[in-house]
């Protein structure tokens, strides 16, 4: 009984890479944004999991401040996405060039 | 047995539909499949005994955010994307940042592995509510507190800047 701390270690490092993959390679800002939550996901699991290794309910309560705070920055984020949308009607990181000259 | 059988199932899930996420064509589509990997991770969380945290995943992730964002899609009413997106220089330095941080990742877990002990210690007892709520109302009361004001900032935020019309 009890499964090796480095299985979880391990999923937690392949959501995130696969989560900054879908950051660099899509163009969807909406999917930008899915992958950002994606990453705060694997990122939790590593801090359960260690919270649950060394017995501490500290990491757990980090973990519902994390989910807090993503809640927080989805609601943000998706009011941007809404903002940029009405104003240059597309939501492609490539055709949103604001700063570029 | 049956919780190695168990994290084994959700882990393969979960890494699948997240791949899937990162490859379908439809933002609907990535939604949903970015909803089971959340289900996942919220099993994954159930195997640690953190019953709690779980059932937030669910409720909070799985429930208001994704829903926020199927909503935003379906406002916005976001079609496929007609044709895979080209290959180009930005994608190649993407790959090989994905390649280094996954590799480095999984170097330290492993060089560490022996360190650390061979198994998660279980405490049934520290994922309760109960536990938490002890912690959370004693000594994180402050940052509690703060987190109620944050999400009263980011609402009214989120108000604003979706009403506001940009020249």
């Amino acid at each position: 009984m009890g499964i090796p701390l480095t299985w979880y270690l391990t999923l937690s490092a392949v959501l995130f890479s696969i989560g900054v993959m879908g950051v660099l390679f899509r163009s969807n800002l909406i999917v930008i944004l899915m992958s950002i939550e994606l990453m705060l996901n694997a990122v939790n699991i590593t801090l359960i999991a260690f919270a649950q290794f060394m017995g501490d309910v500290s990491g757990q309560i980090l973990v519902f401040f994390v989910i807090s705070v993503a809640a927080a920055e989805a609601a943000i984020g998706l009011a941007i996405v809404i903002a940029i949308f009405r104003n240059k009607l597309t939501v492609d990181v490539n055709n949103i060039k604001l700063f570029r000259h | 047995m049956f919780a190695e059988i168990f994290f084994i199932a959700s882990s393969l899930i979960a890494v699948i539909a997240s791949l899937a996420m990162l490859v379908s064509r439809s933002p609907v589509q990535s939604a949903l499949w970015l909803i089971l990997v959340m289900l996942c991770v919220a099993g994954l969380y159930v195997t640690l005994s953190a019953e709690f945290i779980a059932v937030v995943q669910v409720l909070v992730y799985a429930g208001a955010i994704m829903v926020l964002f199927l909503f935003v899609i379906m406002l916005l009413n976001l079609g496929a994307v007609p044709v895979a997106d080209r290959i180009d220089v930005k994608k190649g330095v993407g790959f090989v940042l994905f390649t280094v941080i996954l590799g480095q990742l999984v170097y330290v877990t492993s060089t560490t592995s022996e360190s650390l002990s061979s198994a998660v210690i279980d405490h049934p007892e520290s994922g309760t509510a109960i536990k938490i709520a002890e912690e959370l109302f004693t000594r994180y009361v402050l940052p509690f507190e703060i987190i109620g004001i944050l999400l009263l900032v980011a609402t009214v935020g989120a108000v604003i800047l979706a009403k506001r019309t940009f020249e």
